[in-house]
């Protein structure tokens, strides 16, 4: 796959978003390129998870515009849903449908939300089990899977819908330290295939080696941003110098 | 008289155990339609309900399905199934079960909705957000992935609110309705024994019951075993 540098896949304009009295966002302006890989950091409560979930409208801006593939999503007489299928998202808790086994939990959007038949998202299916090596779980359920697993057959089941950009909420922080190797090789893996990502994370050791882009997140917006190298080694906010020393 | 002679005398002598049977079938019949209606809005109004719990949309909807489940469980059913005959279908010539359907099925309904409800805000809102985020709309994620889960915790308390309208429907014979009960209770007329033919009525719901509990059991374990 090629990397198409330089074209804006996703355009944020000035989002705000409160919970009531609470400014969660404070006025976001970002661009995310195709096949860029923008990891998201910062201290607890910054509104990073709200960054990224305003990013497919599970949370609805309170202000602002969000533009995909040149779309703006927010406008309300745009059906989200078509969009939301070219919007992979993974979450802290994996969230796989306990009462579908896991090959289940994988074509259930393809066979509903694009015809697919049964036949063909099986076939689907299977190969992206293989890919992650999980193929022989294909008839378990997701309670007889360790969190590992868990997260792994969750980022299977957004990538069979062919999405262009995947939209990562913590993926490895709910996990057994063990576990959290294999879900980080699978991002590497996807990142280097040449797909889109915007991952909140606290794994700096995966922000320095597949990121992109890094963006630090305090107060409900961007203090700072940057190559991972210049990030790491300059930072120039003193919140996120502040950040970094505790973190590292 | 001899126990097989008070049988006899009850259920075989003009062919008495035609009134039980009769009845039986009309109370299943009334049971049943009234739990297809029970289940089918007892659905819609908690999904109602529970859409407004979680967005804030359908708020007048909202408001309707609450002042309804409030009066339909704030009065006693056989007052509802007076006033659904007598008052509402007061005028136009409608069949008793019809009404009686239409009376049980109206009250389970309210009973369902608050079930249901309960069902479906136990599941976890990432359930909502993994259905959503993968393009299904809010209703494509409540049928395929958060009704399923619902409908498998809800399973006791709906067979317990079947069992309680098949017991319900008792009091069909307010508006003369020949149901099971009343089938009993006018051999008890005819022969002024009351004890056989009472008797015999409450054995047969129990055994309708029982067979019914022992039924959702099975449906129970067969689903528990569908996951862990
Ligand atoms: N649904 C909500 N209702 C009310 N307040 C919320 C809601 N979601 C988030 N917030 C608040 O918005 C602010 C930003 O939250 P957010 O979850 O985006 O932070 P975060 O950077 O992801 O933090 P963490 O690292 O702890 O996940 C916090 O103060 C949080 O309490
Ligand atoms: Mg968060």
């Amino acid at each position: 796959m090629t990397i198409n540098n330089g074209e804006t896949l996703i355009k944020v304009e000035g989002l705000k978003k409160n919970f009531g009295k609470l400014h969660a966002l404070n006025g976001v302006s970002e661009e995310i390129r195709k096949g860029e890989v923008v990891v998201v950091v910062g201290p607890s409560g910054s509104g990073k998870s709200t960054f990224l979930r305003s990013l497919n409208l599970l949370e609805e801006p309170s202000e602002g515009k969000i533009y995909f593939e040149g779309v703006d999503i927010t406008d309300k007489k745009v059906d989200i849903n078509r969009h939301r299928q070219k919007m992979g998202m993974v979450f802290q808790h994996f969230n796989l449908f306990p009462h579908k086994t896991i090959l289940q939990n994988i074509t259930l959007a393809p066979i509903k939300l694009l015809g697919m038949s049964k036949e063909e998202a099986d076939k689907k299916g299977m190969e992206l089990l293989e890919r992650v090596g999980l193929a022989e779980k294909a008839n378990a359920y997701p309670s007889q899977l360790s969190g590992g697993q868990k997260q792994r057959i969750a980022i299977v089941r957004s990538l069979a819908m062919e999405p262009d950009v995947m939209l990562f909420d913590e993926p490895t922080s709910a996990l057994d330290p063990e576990m959290v190797g294999e879900v980080l090789e699978l991002m590497k893996q996807l990142a280097k295939d040449g797909m889109t990502m915007v991952v909140v994370t606290h794994e700096m050791g995966f922000a320095r080696e597949v990121g992109s882009r890094v963006i630090f997140m305090a107060d409900g917006e961007i203090k700072e941003q940057g190559s991972p190298k210049e990030f790491f080694e300059h930072p120039k906010d003193p919140r996120l110098q502040e950040f970094l020393s505790k973190i590292l | 008289m001899s126990f097989g002679e008070r049988f006899a005398f009850n259920f075989i002598d003009s062919k008495r155990w035609t009134y039980i049977a009769d009845g039986l079938k009309v109370t299943l019949q009334i049971t049943f339609l009234a739990l297809l209606i029970g289940i089918v809005l007892g659905f819609v109004l908690a999904i109602i309900r529970s859409t407004y719990l979680k967005t804030g949309k359908l708020k007048i909807l909202n408001l309707i399905a609450q002042v309804y489940i409030t009066v339909i469980r704030g009065t006693p059913v056989v007052v509802q199934l007076l006033i659904i005959y007598f008052v509402i279908f007061g005028t136009v010539n409608v069949s008793k079960v019809l009404a009686a359907v239409m009376a049980f099925g109206m009250n389970s309904a309210a009973y369902v909705a608050e079930i249901v409800r309960s069902g479906i805000m136990s599941i976890d809102d990432g359930q909502f957000e993994a259905g959503r985020s993968l393009g299904f709309n809010y209703f494509q994620t409540m049928i395929y992935i958060v009704l399923p889960q619902a409908f498998k915790n809800i399973l006791p308390a709906l067979g317990n609110e079947f069992i309680v309208l098949l017991k319900e429907t008792s009091v069909a014979g307010y508006i003369a309705i020949q149901d099971l009960t009343k089938g009993g209770d006018i051999i008890r007329s005819r022969t002024y024994d009351a004890m056989f033919p009472l008797l015999t009525v409450a054995v047969i719901y129990l055994v309708m019951v029982m067979i019914f509990s022992k039924l959702v059991n099975m449906l129970e374990r067969r689903l528990r075993n569908s996951d862990h």
